[in-house]
């Protein structure tokens, strides 16, 4: 085998409470185009910021053509001829497809003005290798996606980038667009451009690489030829065949009644047609991959975005829901994915976020908060829970990410939920403390509360879950019963066009 | 262990926001005093509180807004605008308390646009307050033809001229209303709901509080704030000035950041504000006092507000 153009070793990156990264390898050749596979948050994104230059490892070395290289940022990633185009492109919409294919490296005239000519005849050039047609004037947020696209990989050329990561490229596509795509990747191969390729549909990379990397939870796990794989294996490989004895189990079964149906939903942004019923005491799984519409739905159910058709049906009664205050007074409680940009005011005691959704129930005369109520019921969770606290004054932003999450639970409980929502319940926590949230999530649903549980990490939905909910592009593909609810059924639901 | 008890009362003392910054104006009272000694005299100290108490109110009402984030850029135009109606009612005839009472309506009414304009149509704050300043000087200038009004009735005047238990009428108006303010901010739900959506509006919004019905009361109390002043002020002025207001949104956006206030919200204290106009109102008098040129006011002025952000910085690193 030739020299690789890049190797990675022993590659290792821990963010607070997470190990996201572990002793990883990792290497591309010259023209080859490797596949990067693995669930969410299994590590991908922060392996391609480390090449890219976004994140610097806690361990490991970076080689570059044999050279053992620090990457301190991604200008100096760009400089070694590494370019990346980010699933979310960052561009500026405002200015034209020629003004951003020569951002940042305009070419000058003698009297140091920017060069129009000189730029138009080079994006020409560069376009018509490419094959394609753009409105080179147009501000680049009116032109496709697939366009915008096309304009970042000519950018990677301009910068005779030798390696280009691709992060979901083909995520918003049209068929014929990814066709087109493909065209490219084969023709940057030839000229020996190195292509990573990252996508979540497998079919795309069995046509498109040469070999595939799989990675589960920051481990680099398995490698194959794409030539010699097959889909079956992958599916595996990205599951992983733990136990997961470490899941509570829960005591009770969920009752035969119907406590909330979902009729026909549709809204922003692309919900379409999702329909479903949850029973009482039951736990309801919302599987999907990142971007499946499930947050989405969660925040059209509680009218913090507004929903254009479709029906709630509580307790037989028909409810209209148009905002988060409406859904807390029908017992509806959400607790949000992003639990310091959505969940947490985090420079305020542990006291006033559990207490937040719960103002009417604490005030007293004049509309004065009643702070031995509010301690008590701050207390009370601090016990119930478990909460690591120095007491009900410690500011939020003191606390692991684990208490934090805990704080935001009480917040909800607080407001004595019969249907709750939890959006991303452990993400971001350690082990310890995902598993004491595991516990509390049972508890809740043998007491009669039911859940709705939405999470990317499929062992936390097979282990709890009744029933699962499989949701794709806004939709739901199919249900799956207790007795089906496996990862692999879950997974080969979600990749079956 | 009388010792580590007395250190640790100064160091809660000092685990306050307000802590440094009132030392700083101590500091600088002492400094003022010692180049002018008549600083500490009785009738100046009267002068300069009732001035200090003219910006510290004003000041509230911005602080309100400024703790969600927001800004409030029509103050001063607010002001004059309340004191023209108070003052044309006055002069047309009408009884002095309802002439107050159109005069804070007034204010009321101005800052009613500026939130439902901030909150429902969703035009930036720095935006839409800016389009209230200059349509409120303008109406100013339409109603008055740039002409003070006068004819303001004697027994009003106390308001802004006299004096209750040798303090100025305005210092105490100051006393009651940073009283109300500061019990409705850390108090009251609705106090603690406008920390919140400084600190976080979108989970404030998610934990089912009402962002956009908030947001508006808080221009309402910032339009309140200042038609107050501007009430005070033509009784102090024995007329009402077309001119009236000019400038004040500067002097109360700064009493508020150097009294600590955060522009991106969710922290400040109405003791910082309060604090903060001393500050400002002690430079200007104490410059004068020193026969410094009056043109140096602005440029110190102009120092000390990024002195204060930039120890802000420091202190938050």
């Amino acid at each position: 085998m030739s020299e690789p153009l890049l190797a990675l070793k022993h590659i290792s990156k821990s963010f607070p409470g997470v190990k996201a990264l572990d002793d990883i390898d990792f290497s591309v050749q010259k023209g080859e185009v490797v596949g990067l596979l693995g669930e969410n948050g299994a590590g991908k994104s922060t392996l391609m910021k480390i090449i890219s230059g976004v994140y610097t490892p806690d361990s490991g070395d970076i080689f570059w053509q044999d050279k053992k290289i620090k990457l301190k940022s991604i200008m100096d990633a760009q400089e070694k001829g590494i370019a990346i185009i980010f699933q979310e492109l960052n561009n500026c919409p405002n200015l034209s497809a020629l003004e951003n294919l020569f951002l940042g490296h305009e070419i000058r005239t003698s009297a140091n003005f920017v060069d129009f000519r000189a730029m138009k005849k080079k994006a020409k050039e560069i376009f018509s290798y490419l094959d394609v047609q753009i409105p080179l004037e147009k501000p680049v947020g009116k032109l496709s996606v697939a366009l915008q696209q096309m304009i970042e990989i000519g950018k990677a050329l301009l910068a005779n980038a030798k390696l280009i990561i691709m992060d979901e490229p083909t995520s918003s596509l049209t068929d014929k667009e990814v066709q087109k795509l493909f065209q490219i990747v084969k023709e940057l191969k030839e000229r020996g451009i190195a292509v990573i390729f990252i996508s979540h549909k497998l079919e795309e990379v069995f046509i498109i690489t040469d070999r595939i990397v799989v990675l589960r939870d920051g481990k680099h796990v398995g490698e194959l030829k794409t030539s010699a794989a097959t889909q079956d294996e992958l599916v595996a490989l990205m599951v992983g065949r733990e136990m997961h004895s470490f899941f509570s189990k829960r005591t009770k079964e969920a009752s035969d009644e119907t406590i909330l149906k979902i009729e026909n939903f549709s809204g922003p942004p692309y919900i379409r047609g999702v329909s479903f019923y949850l029973r009482k005491g039951e736990i309801l799984g919302l599987a999907g991959l990142i971007g499946a519409g499930r947050t989405e739905l969660a925040l059209l159910m509680i009218g913090a975005e507004q929903k254009t058709s479709g029906n709630m049906v509580l307790h037989g009664k028909e409810i209209d829901v148009r905002s988060p205050w409406q859904a807390i007074q029908h017992g509806i409680a959400y607790l949000s994915e992003d639990r310091k940009m959505k969940s947490l005011v985090l420079q305020m005691p542990v006291r006033a976020n559990i207490t937040m959704a719960i103002h009417s129930a604490v005030t007293g005369t004049l509309g004065m908060l009643d702070r031995k109520k509010e301690l008590e019921v701050t207390n009370s969770f601090i016990r119930l829970l478990d909460i690591k606290t120095s007491g009900p004054e410690q500011t939020v932003n003191n606390l692991s990410g684990g208490n934090q999450q805990k704080v935001v639970l009480a917040k909800w409980l607080a407001t004595k939920p019969s249907i709750l929502i939890l959006d991303e319940p452990t993400r971001g926590i350690d082990v310890h403390a995902k598993a004491e949230v595991h516990k509390i999530i049972t508890d809740l649903a043998d007491k009669g509360t039911s859940i709705i549980l939405i999470s990317s990490e499929l062992p936390e939905i097979v282990a709890l879950s009744d029933r699962v909910v499989v949701m794709h592009e806004g939709q739901v593909k199919s249900v799956l019963e207790k007795k089906d609810i496996s990862q692999e059924n879950i997974m080969s639901t979600v990749f079956s066009a | 262990m009388v010792a580590q008890e007395k250190k640790s009362i100064l160091a809660t003392l000092f685990s306050y926001r307000e802590s440094a910054i009132f030392l700083a104006l101590i500091i600088l009272m002492a400094t003022v005093t010692i180049f002018a000694p008549n600083f500490m005299s009785g009738s100046n100290l009267y002068l300069v509180s009732r001035q200090i108490s003219f910006v510290a109110v004003v000041a509230f009402g911005e602080l309100f807004v400024i703790l969600t984030g927001g800004i409030d850029l029509s103050v001063g135009s607010v002001m004059g605008l309340s004191g023209v109606v108070a003052a044309g009612a006055m002069a047309g005839g009408q009884s002095i308390i309802l002439s107050v009472l159109l005069g804070l309506a007034t204010g009321i009414a101005l800052g009613l646009i500026n939130g439902l304009l901030i909150s429902y149509v969703r035009i930036a704050p720095f935006i839409a307050t800016l389009g209230m300043l200059s349509f409120a000087r303008g109406v100013i200038l339409i109603v008055t033809k740039g002409w003070p009004i006068t004819n303001i009735p004697k027994p009003f005047l106390i308001v802004g001229q006299g004096d209750f238990l040798s303090l100025p009428i305005p210092l105490w108006v100051m006393i009651v209303l940073a009283a109300v303010a500061h019990f409705l901010l850390s108090r009251t739900a609705f106090g603690r709901r406008t920390y919140a959506i400084g600190g976080n509006e979108q989970a404030t919004f998610l934990s089912g509080i009402n962002v956009k019905k908030i947001k508006v009361f808080l221009y309402m109390i910032s339009g309140l704030m200042a038609s107050v002043v501007g009430i005070i002020l033509i009784a102090r002025f024995n007329s009402a000035q077309a001119d009236t207001g000019t400038g004040w949104e500067l002097d109360a956006i700064a009493a508020a950041v150097i009294g600590g206030t955060s522009l991106s919200g969710g922290s400040g204290s109405i003791f910082g504000v309060i604090i903060g106009a001393a500050i400002m109102g002690v430079i200007r008098n104490g410059l004068v006092l020193m026969r410094v040129s009056p043109y140096w006011q602005t440029a110190v002025i102009g120092i000390i507000i990024v002195l204060a952000a930039v120890l802000d910085r420091i202190k938050n690193k």
